[in-house]
């Protein structure tokens, strides 16, 4: 029977959730568990509909396996949709507090949602849907086991549908880009065990003795995220039928742990692993080597080496020994290095094929986004300083630096390993239209300038006004003073967002045209096609 | 084990390990003839398809 299996786990699986929904000792573990039960019975609905009797067709495990990372790739598009418009409104709420719909849509429960949203949902669904690519194709191996890509597939947007609800309903444990209580930090890591495990067993199986520099990166991406949410995660559930855990650590301890773990998100989630994709894609898509192999080489040592110690630089001034506050500075700024050298390496990829910036606009994409890796990683060693940090700390010059990394870095390189991957996924010729790309990189980038600079601007104003003395020693502005200044740069900032949103709304509508099959009529790329000359 | 043990490990025979460690990887990488295997190894992704 098809699905067998599958139908039964998963029927047991929701009973389970439907007895905590009635069982849990307090209302939102209830409601959360009601949501389980009805994610899972839901599923397993669509299964029992779609099972048959008739024995399976033979699986060809010659040819690749892409029905995960088919799914992955609309995941991708699709959650990356849904948190960058949770941010554009997360930023209208900002500018305009009246739209902090109470109690599930306010600003303390939006926040988390748009953070995972774009981080985990759309960010983890274009890493594994990419990594899986990848590794297939420089490994030249099919994916370990039959369905366990399946089952890290759907495993992980169930953890998604969890932490976003779980936020909606008020659960969290306040801990920076890890906010799951534990019960769901729980099965993330049952899903994030079976990825290694599908990742690391196909490149066992590799017929390449190589393993290429991506796969590299992947893979430390991968074993760091592993270690990183456990350690940050380990904590004491108050009750295994409630939803509110204690964390094991306490104190600076635990503030240190929170930021070793969230700036290794940043370092190994939103850079090591879209390094991988950058390693494979750039040079797919301009049809060159990578510049330099070594270089790459050196990259991935100096970022592991490095990234790991940074950490601390997000608790300057607090109650953290100065000797680790000094230690987090040092080693973010040593990390200039190998950033620059990994940017250095993306960029002159293409060199020899710079014409391609004018004809192709998914180079001009990956471009760019190699563009703002190095830029990102120019201001963050600039802000891990102490004097530049005692400005720009608690200010919203952070939430700029964090956006130009991730929507100038990561959201970039991942449009332009979409636009590359989907045609070939679905077996087209060509995307439905490379006009609504030249739309998307041009719509994308102008929202990361708005965005960036107007940040800066009310970032270093705030940072300013908040220290700014009188000659008796007293403050000048009230904390209200500073956020009615902010007003103009945050519908200036909602502004920036909904370009980037619309972008990403037309990659959405051309992905979807481009897999039911279509082509836009339209003019090719100035300069793509040989001009016609008289003949003289 | 006390938390000045560690440190003590840490700062002296770990760091020392690590640093000799990635250091070691730096020369295996620049080795000399190392540039042959290296543009071989570039041209992975370019192959198929």
């Amino acid at each position: 029977m098809k699905f067998g299996t599958e139908i039964v786990v998963l029927s047991l699986f929701a009973f389970a959730a439907l007895v905590a929904a009635g069982f849990g000792v307090e209302g939102p573990f209830r409601q959360h568990m009601g949501v389980l039960f009805v994610a899972v019975a839901g599923f397993t609905a669509i299964l029992l509909r779609n099972t048959d009797f008739k024995p399976a067709a033979p699986v060809d495990t010659s040819a690749y396996m892409d029905g995960p990372i088919r799914y992955g790739a609309i995941a991708t598009v699709f959650w990356g949709v849904v948190g960058m418009l949770v941010g554009v409104i997360i930023a209208l709420q900002l500018a305009y507090p009246h739209l902090n719909i109470q109690p599930w849509f306010n600003f303390g429960r939006l926040r988390p949602l748009h953070t995972s949203g774009v981080v985990f949902a759309f960010g983890g669904n274009a890493l594994l849907c990419t990594s899986l690519y990848v590794v297939q194709r420089t490994c030249r191996a099919r994916l370990l086991g039959g369905k366990l890509a399946w089952f890290v597939f759907w495993g992980y947007q169930l953890f998604i549908v969890m932490a976003a609800t779980g936020y909606l309903l008020g659960i969290t444990e306040a801990r920076e880009y890890a906010e799951p209580e534990w019960y769901v930090d729980l099965w993330l890591t049952i899903v994030w065990v079976a990825y290694l495990v599908l990742f690391l067993g196909t490149i066992l199986k590799r017929k390449e003795p190589h393993i290429y520099v991506a796969n590299w990166f992947y893979l430390s991406f991968i074993v760091t995220i592993a270690m990183l949410h456990v350690i940050n995660n380990l904590s004491m559930p108050a009750s295994f039928l409630g939803s509110k855990s204690y964390s094991a650590f306490s104190g600076v301890q635990d503030a240190l742990t929170q930021w070793w773990y969230g700036h290794n998100a940043v370092g190994f989630f939103l850079t090591a692993g879209f390094l991988g994709m950058m390693y494979y894609f750039v040079p797919k898509q301009a049809n060159r080597p990578v510049y330099s192999y070594r270089l790459s080489i050196v990259h991935f040592w100096a970022i592991i080496f490095l990234y790991i110690w940074a950490g601390p630089h997000h608790l300057h001034y607090t109650a953290l020994p100065d000797w680790a506050q000094t230690l987090g500075m040092a080693f973010s700024i040593m990390l200039w290095m190998p950033s620059w050298g990994g940017m250095i390496n993306g960029l002159m990829t293409l060199s020899g094929a710079w014409d391609k910036l004018r004809t192709d606009p998914i180079i001009r994409m990956m471009v760019m986004a190699v563009a703002f890796y190095g830029m990102s990683t120019f201001e963050g060693p600039i802000m891990s300083i102490k004097t530049v940090n005692s400005l720009s700390h608690y200010t919203d010059w952070t939430i700029g630096h964090v956006h130009s990394g991730a929507l100038g870095w990561v959201g970039m390189i991942s449009f332009g390993a979409i636009y590359y991957m989907v045609p070939k996924l679905w077996n087209r010729e060509r995307l439905y239209s490379l006009r609504l790309v030249t739309w998307h990189f041009w719509l994308a980038t102008l929202g990361i300038v708005v965005y960036a600079a107007v940040m800066w601007v009310s970032g270093i104003m705030q940072g300013l006004m908040w220290r700014e003395y009188d000659e008796q020693g007293f403050l000048v502005y009230s904390f209200a003073e500073t956020v009615a200044a902010m007003h103009p740069f945050y519908v200036m900032r909602a502004i920036g967002g909904a370009m980037y949103l619309t972008g990403a709304l037309l990659m959405a509508w051309n992905v979807t045209m481009t897999i039911l099959g279509h082509q836009r009529e339209e003019q090719p790329m100035p300069g793509s096609e040989p001009a016609l000359r008289p003949a003289e | 084990m006390s938390y000045n043990l560690m440190r003590e490990f840490a700062d002296s025979w770990g760091l020392l390990a690590m640093a000799l460690f990635f250091v070691g990887c730096i020369a295996f990488a620049l080795r000399p003839g190392g540039k042959t295997q290296a543009d071989q190894a570039a041209q992975i992704p370019l192959k198929d398809d």
